[in-house]
């Protein structure tokens, strides 16, 4: 091993220009870029990207569980190794090896011990080696990926954070691999929002036996799931800031009329952006954060108005505005990427349908050419995807389709297994998440923006629209 | 970056050098302790500080939200009323929000209930059925309600006593799955909020 590996000291030398490249940075929660940036701006030479058996073919990686160098550190290691591994097979960019399949393979204890032999003895281009040691409350963990054909390290990073969190280590190496290695946005730090029943608590003070509802956020893949809202009420529709900081939704506080709630989830703070101003008429709902984050469009009534229309409103509570004036229902707006146009449904000619309008409320209102007899909850994809989801009639439920605005085709993700709606993009486009009955009560799924790829969210009661962080 | 919230994550990029040999781990820098930058502070909210610098786990503190009390003494009597309600709910047609012969009759009997007590306010509840999408029938439900409350008001109610609310499909009256009960669960429900 000793002897191989020094073979390859001087081979594709993308990183001894690195090799004395030392970043310390410190990855608070706004940042943007990330710290792993310097990292992510060095393998466009060549010999940094693991190739498969053919250009056509992805490459099969391998991720072994990490070596604990602490006793205490062999759960995290394991956990590590598994949620690195999901969070690489998620975007199909790369051909997981079953961890199964290497279960035999002796664990290196240390980068000099990699059997690099073994890895391609079952096929593997690119392998980790991953450590973990615990220090108080915080892990060390160390992450590297291997060129298994050239022995070359591709990628290599130290993270220290509080073990309890050690989970978000994998999918940070997951993000900046994907990005790394194949270009691509990948998702593994992003969650969800939704709203759920599973609390089974009945609101206070109505007559009748409600089910309150509560506004929960998750990670993409189902993990650490947290409760934002205690109000034992009814809260619908929450909806992500762009920079993951804040969620809008409407809260019938008391089971009254909808405010609009903005929750800064980092800091605690609530903020009440229509503050009763629709308390008469039905109150605020389904609200929408724009693209850049400084504005929200909801659906709220006049007064004297025969239907619901489309509002907007900064997040400041100001410069409120009334989008459209049809008799008609118009809701369920969605933003286009630029912030220039937004979709809704009206169900103008009898059923509802989408149409798409500018964002000022000016100019003529499109109605999509979509064949379905009913088709609901827009959901406009982020660049360069030039499409829009909705949830379709399909008889005696729903199902998710996408539009594609450029050719007018319709294409459809879910076929009838249980009622199938709320569709939401995530932030690179190549994924949505969307309700089902499939399995029972209704969960959050996930599933490529192709088709594939179909995977649980929630388990527990009832779930409903779900939205995508970027 | 984006929801990376009260993570802190200190980053170092490893020795990348190519080497595998022995002293691989002994290159390996070691971090450096930085503060935290600010946490960027969320737009239009004079109360909310920036987060201050420091390492922090990643439980999200719960927004405080106003408490919850049940009101019990002072409402009593108004759900006493409710439960045995002398206004009667008005039921739809499946995707419809217009009134029939029928609901007219309930709704006329009603005003005249709301004639007799003119201290009463109340709120119309539009509910729908199951089957169309959360979303639509917030909406659906919001028609319903606003065309019970125009109808009242063209007997004479006014319209200042007459709130408005849609529950879309979030509170069914009946959980069956059967067109009796998606008929029932297609209604204008009167609530007595005020007497």
């Amino acid at each position: 091993m000793m002897t191989s590996a020094r073979r390859h000291r001087s081979g594709p030398g993308g990183f001894t220009v690195a090799a004395s490249l030392l970043v310390v940075g410190v990855l608070a929660a706004q940042q943007t870029p990330q710290p792993a940036a310097p990292a992510q701006q060095q393998p466009s030479e060549i010999g940094a990207r693991i190739s498969g058996d053919s250009p056509l073919t992805p490459p099969h990686y391998a991720v072994p569980d990490f070596v604990a160098l602490t006793p205490n550190a062999t759960p995290i290691a394991q956990m590590l190794a598994q949620v690195l591994w999901d969070d690489l097979n998620f975007e199909r960019e790369f051909d997981m090896i079953p961890r199964d399949v290497y279960k035999s393979i002796p664990v290196a204890r240390s980068v000099e011990q990699v059997p690099f032999g073994s890895w391609r003895e079952i096929g593997a281009d690119g392998v980790f080696f991953g450590s973990v040691e615990q220090k108080g409350n915080d892990v060390v963990v160390q992450v590297r990926l291997y060129n298994v054909r050239t022995r070359a390290q591709v990628f290599g990073q130290e993270y220290t954070i509080a073990a309890r969190s050690a989970r978000r280590i994998a999918h940070e190496v997951a993000d900046t691999v994907h990005q790394q290695q194949r270009g691509v946005r990948g998702v593994a730090r992003t969650r969800l929002t939704f709203v759920s029943d599973r609390v089974r608590e009945s609101l206070l003070g109505t007559v009748e036996k409600r089910n309150a509802k509560e506004i929960y956020v998750v990670d993409y893949d189902g993990a650490n799931e947290i409760r934002i809202t205690n109000s034992r009420d009814l809260n619908l529709n929450p909806s992500w800031s762009h920079d993951g900081r804040a969620i809008v939704y409407s809260a019938f506080r008391h089971g009254g009329p909808p405010d609009l709630l903005i929750s800064y989830i980092t800091t605690g703070v609530l903020q009440d952006l229509t503050k009763g101003r629709f308390a008469r008429n039905g109150g605020a709902s389904l609200p929408v954060f724009s693209p850049d984050g400084r504005r929200i469009v909801f659906h709220a009534t006049a007064e004297n108005a025969s239907a619901p229309d489309l509002y907007v409103i900064n997040t400041d509570g100001t410069n409120m505005r009334r989008l459209t004036t049809h008799p008609d229902s118009d809701t369920t707006p969605t933003w286009s990427p630029s912030g220039t146009e937004i979709a809704f449904t009206s169900d103008r000619t009898g059923k509802p349908q989408i149409y798409i309008m500018s964002a000022e409320g000016t100019g003529p209102q499109r109605r999509l050419p979509i064949p379905d007899a009913e088709a609901d909850r827009a959901t406009w994809a982020p660049a360069p995807f030039n499409e829009i989801a909705y949830s379709a009639r399909n008889g005696p439920g729903y199902d998710i389709k996408i539009h594609e605005l450029a050719t007018g085709q319709t294409r459809q993700l879910t076929f009838s297994e249980g009622t199938n709606e709320s569709p939401a993009y995530s932030p690179s486009g190549r994924h949505l998440a969307f309700t089902s009955s499939r399995s029972g009560l209704v969960q959050v799924f996930t599933i490529g923006r192709d088709g594939s790829g179909l995977r649980q969210v929630t388990r527990t009661g009832n779930n409903q629209t779900p939205d995508w962080s970027n | 970056m984006r929801n990376t919230m009260r993570t802190s994550i200190t980053v170092v990029i490893l020795a990348l050098s190519l080497v595998v040999g022995g002293c691989a781990k002994r290159q390996t820098p070691v971090a450096t302790p930085q503060p935290a930058p600010p946490a960027a502070q969320p737009p239009q909210i004079a109360t909310a500080n920036p987060a201050p610098p420091r390492r922090v786990d990643e439980a999200l503190p719960v927004p405080a939200q106003p408490a919850v009390s049940d009101d019990a003494a002072s409402s009593r009597s108004i759900d006493d009323l409710n439960r045995n309600s002398p206004l009667k709910p008005v039921f739809f047609s499946v995707d419809s929000a217009d009134l029939d012969e029928t609901a007219r009759a309930v709704a006329s009997a009603n005003a005249d209930v709301l004639k007799k007590n003119s201290s009463w306010v109340i709120t119309i509840e539009g509910h729908c059925d199951e089957r169309g999408t959360a979303e639509y029938n917030l909406a659906l439900g919001e028609r319903r309600a606003i065309a019970v409350k125009t109808f009242l008001v063209s007997l004479g109610i006014s319209p200042d006593r007459v709130r408005t609310i849609s529950y879309g499909k979030e509170f069914p009256f009946d959980p069956g799955k059967t067109e009796e009960a998606f008929y029932r669960n297609r209604r204008g429900h009167f609530v007595i909020t005020s007497n």
